[in-house]
């Protein structure tokens, strides 16, 4: 017997292949009884990206990532961090502002922003942390009321802080200095554009996410308090401690999501900034099983399908918005898929043992009755 | 009175608690058991007769082939070690669910039992075992409860409700609030719930688990009522001499098969146990006495004051030294689990100090009484043991997750847990096909004994086990009573909750009852007979009745609250 066995590594894989095709037949479902032209929207959904496109699909799945991984640590113990979403955009502001001011020469700048992005993100978290724990708060709301409030908060420092520039009615922090721009890598040939130097970022937190939670006592601690709190708080974990970190470590994650934004493309935090990140990452990381590849393959596809709906409005005269419904569906029926799965993985395997043991007692337990 | 296994001819339990002894006088017991099958009756008289009822599923002990008859108008029990397949039968008896094969026939029809609702449509009822009352509601809004088309909600339903308490001496007020009620009133709604809703056959599953001897007698009487009005009674459980005092016909399953249906008059409990178990019956009996004078848990007059100011724990003091295993008797929700969750750090007592050796252990965290050599057997293995959905070896982790060879540093040693797995699993016996399953698709015995594996893993000095045999079967059950002797020998202390009076008296050196949060004095298990403890456990009786047996001083403490008064004693 092993680890990996055939069976279960077919089981996850299935989930989401049928995922997709079930939202595929949804969607043209959907396209068909409102007269669109399915032929056409799934040429241009499934036409292969141009170099220009496949960097804006690495780009926006390594902020996706970033975010995904952000909600993930919080699902790992049974938190539902709804609350990404504020958490990012009050650390890309307060990164913004920091960077902006430029105290620090280059690199050193970048690196003292994302700690204080990351801090910023974390203060956000904490809040809904404290009572949750302190006042038995569900997070789910709090977080959800904190990022109205971070909108209106960011909304109201950003008219404190910000001058309106030139010709536009955008308005933004101060662009931070040229030095602590990163100009990323050219690794896609034929692009004129490049690849988030930050991508790094992304994939040294999936290092560690993967190390930590897998390999440390705090990881065991961590996910054994999302199996059963009870069975947690039995064996010595401290669940409110738990909480408490657990929560302000994905909010210090959430405040990494806007980093690449902010050295790579927009260079200040302004009115433009994008948003909805968060919510983005909830279903990323229930479609990567809170796995830390499954999440990169998730958050890439997720990238793939925003960056391909782009053009259906020209090409197939359909609102791009078609996108949504299609990752609608495959949450659905992935988060459906992968219930099913998990229930049935659990039956196999009682069957599997029982059977298992059936076959050692009939060969070596036979007559020795139930003392043995 | 509850002393399971044990044959009313082969004398009390206490005069047989060295094996050796009851061995000695097997002829005591000899009568022939003709275990017969009630005479033939004729169709019309049968309420349900069961054939070839066959249910595959997966993980647990299948029903394969059961088939009995059950006549009208008597008390049928279905008896069977945990695990022997009678929840399963009643729930395909009650509609839950879908025999893979078999008839069901209900007053000589067939019936096809889809839900419940079938089950009630076809005169069966249901009692669970644990009840299904909204406390904040009266019995009459209980009962109404999704019966309102019956007799609607108001003064019909009170006219109904008192007919049927009256008809069947059942008690029960409609306008009480069920918050007021005891657990034996809380039963009778139960019953009567069913009853509304026109049942003539009812199951009870283990129903007298949840009572004390006194409450069981006033049970019994309501069911001959209910026998003598026409009503027939499906009767659970695994108390073996409740069966034969209350059965007309005793049907023993095991291994998820019927081995015999009998009739009581002609068996005695020893040869029903061993036709439910099918060997030789385990003995929990301990050896000589192991107990030294060196104190290793010392309880001193701890207090937990309960929500409403009432005390859940009452000025409770105890030392257990090395080798000795104090036994904790009681009806559950009398602050078993409050105790154990103070000792273990889970909660803060409102006064009073917990002392590990000479350290007061107090105001420790879960961790650091574990770490300092505090084994923990929890009463829910489900809910305070294990991770269902993780591997045996990260199981085995679980409350040492900070300890070799579980881990190296701040990392997991996965390498180092995998092996003394490995290592538990071969001494401690766990049937498993790897280390790798999930604990989930154990069976209960196994999962037990993996974490009686774990906990004795650590060196420890103090073991605090809350029911460890409960839901196991008997093979496991023998095996984890030889680990408790051999971690009594060692030289550890043992703190023994348990609900099953014969594994108190079996396996500890004293034995103190817990009442509405208080201790008793001591009872020596040699001498003290289960009904006995049954008083001290009810409260019923005065404190002179429960008296320790001599060689014990009692404690200053010995002030158990007055059973009259719900307002937290007299102390």
């Amino acid at each position: 017997m092993t680890k990996l066995e055939p069976r279960r590594l077919l089981l996850s894989v299935a989930a989401p292949v049928l995922a997709l095709l079930v939202a595929f037949v949804v969607t043209s479902l959907v396209l068909v009884a409102v007269g669109d032209p399915v032929a056409e929207v799934w040429k241009t959904m499934l036409a292969a990206p141009r170099p220009r496109q496949m960097v804006n699909i690495v780009n926006s799945a390594t902020v996706l990532y970033l975010s995904a991984i952000a909600v993930a640590v919080g699902f790992r113990m049974n938190l539902f961090n709804i609350g990404v979403d504020g958490q990012y955009r009050v650390a890309a502001f307060a990164g913004a502002l920091f960077a902006g001011q430029a105290w620090l020469p280059g690199p050193l700048n970048v690196l003292l922003t994302i700690v204080v992005a990351m801090v910023a993100g974390g203060f956000w978290a904490s809040i809904a942390a404290y009572l949750k724990v302190r006042r038995g708060v569900s997070e789910v709301i709090s977080t959800i009321m904190l990022n109205a409030i971070a909108t209106g908060v960011v909304q109201w420092l950003l008219l404190k802080v910000s001058r309106q520039e030139q010709g536009s009615n955008a308005i933004g922090t101060t662009p931070i200095p040229k030095s602590s721009r990163l100009d990323g890598f050219a690794i896609v040939p034929d692009a004129t554009n490049h690849v988030y130097t930050l991508i790094l970022l992304a994939a040294l937190v999936g290092f560690g996410y993967w190390f930590v939670l897998g390999k440390t006592r705090f990881g065991f601690d961590l996910r054994a308090t999302g199996r059963s709190e009870s069975a947690a708080v039995a064996s010595g974990v401290k669940v409110p401690r738990m909480v408490m970190t657990a929560m302000i470590t994905s909010g210090a994650l959430a405040g990494l999501v806007g980093m690449p934004l902010l050295f790579g493309q927009d260079f200040q935090y302004g009115t433009t900034f994008q948003a909805g990140l968060g919510f983005a990452g909830i279903g990323i990381a229930l479609l990567g099983r809170n796995n830390a590849i499954g999440i990169a393959f998730a958050s890439l596809l997720w990238a793939y399908l925003d960056q391909q709906s782009n053009g259906l409005q020209i090409r197939a005269n359909v609102a791009p918005e078609l996108v949504n419904i299609i990752q609608g569906v495959i949450l659905y029926a992935v988060v459906i898929a992968y219930e099913l799965i998990r229930r049935a993985d659990l039956r196999l395997e009682q069957a599997r043992v029982a059977r298992e043991l059936a076959a050692q007692s009939g060969s070596s337990h036979l007559g020795e009755g139930a003392r043995a | 009175m509850v002393v399971p296994r044990h044959g009313r001819c082969a004398g009390p339990p206490a005069s047989e608690k060295p094996p050796a002894a009851a061995r000695a006088r097997p002829g005591v017991c000899a009568i022939t058991a003709s275990a017969t099958r009630p005479s033939a009756t004729a169709v019309g008289d049968l309420a349900v007769e069961l054939e070839g009822i066959t249910k595959r599923f997966p993980g647990v002990v299948a029903n394969k082939d059961i088939g009995f008859p059950v006549r009208r108008g008597t008390v049928h029990a279905i008896v069977g070690e945990n695990g022997a397949g009678k929840s399963t039968l009643m729930k395909i008896l009650y509609g839950v669910q879908r025999p893979d094969e078999g008839t069901i026939k209900v007053n000589g029809q067939v019936v096809n039992l889809h839900s419940p609702s079938d089950a009630i449509r076809a005169g069966i009822g249901m009692v669970f075992q644990h009840f299904m009352l909204a406390d904040n509601l009266t019995v009459l809004e209980n009962v109404v409860l999704g019966a309102e088309k019956m007799h609607g909600i108001g003064p019909g339903a009170r006219q109904e409700i008192q007919r049927i308490s009256d008809a069947y001496g059942l008690d029960v007020h409609p306008d009480a609030l069920v918050a007021d009620l005891g657990v034996g009133a809380r039963q009778r709604v139960e019953i009567l719930k069913v009853l509304y809703r026109g049942a003539k056959i009812l199951i009870l599953d283990e129903p007298t688990a949840v009572l004390v001897p006194q409450e069981v007698d006033e049970l019994f009487d309501n069911l001959r009522e209910l026998k003598k009005e026409g009503l027939t009674v499906l009767f659970i459980s695994h108390k073996l001499d409740e069966v034969l005092r209350v059965a007309d016909s005793i049907t023993v399953i095991r291994r998820g098969t019927t081995i015999d249906t009998v009739d009581p008059k002609s068996v005695n409990a020893r040869q029903l146990a061993e036709l439910m178990v099918g060997s030789e019956l385990p003995s929990p009996s301990t050896e000589e006495s192991t107990v030294t004078d060196r104190v290793l848990l010392r309880v001193e007059d701890l207090s937990l004051q309960g929500p409403e100011g009432r005390p859940l724990l009452d000025h409770i003091s105890f030392t257990i030294h090395a080798g000795e295993v104090l036994g904790i008797a009681g009806v559950e929700g009398n602050g078993q689990a409050e105790l154990v969750e103070v000792i273990m750090g889970m909660r803060e007592p409102t006064s009073g100090q917990v002392f590990l050796a000479d350290t007061d252990i107090s105001s420790w965290d879960v961790r650091e009484i574990r770490e300092a050599g505090v084994a923990y057997i929890p009463e829910d293995r489900h809910r305070h043991g294990l991770l269902l959905e993780a591997p045996l070896w990260e199981n085995r982790m679980l409350g040492h997750q900070t300890e070799e060879p579980n881990v190296r540093g701040f990392l997991v040693n996965a390498a180092g847990a995998k092996a003394d797995t490995e290592r538990i699993v071969r001494e401690y016996d766990v049937r498993t096909p790897s280390i790798f399953v999930t604990a989930g698709s154990l069976s209960g015995g196994n999962q037990q004994k993996l974490i009686v594996g774990r906990e004795m893993s650590h060196d420890p000095k103090v073991l605090v086990a809350a029911h460890p045999t409960r839901g196991v079967d008997v093979g496991a059950q023998a095996s984890i009573w030889d680990l408790m002797r051999q971690a009594r020998s060692k030289g550890l202390a043992v703190l023994l909750i348990s609900a099953d009076l014969e594994e108190l008296i079996g396996l500890s050196d004293t034995i103190r009852v817990i009442l509405r949060g208080g201790l008793s004095g001591e009872f020596d298990p040699d001498t003290v007979t289960s009904e006995d403890l049954g008083a001290a456990m009810t409260g019923a009786v005065g404190r002179a009745h429960g008296e320790p047996a001599s060689g014990h001083e009692p404690d200053d403490q010995d002030e158990r609250p007055h059973p009259s008064t719900d307002d937290g004693g007299d102390r």
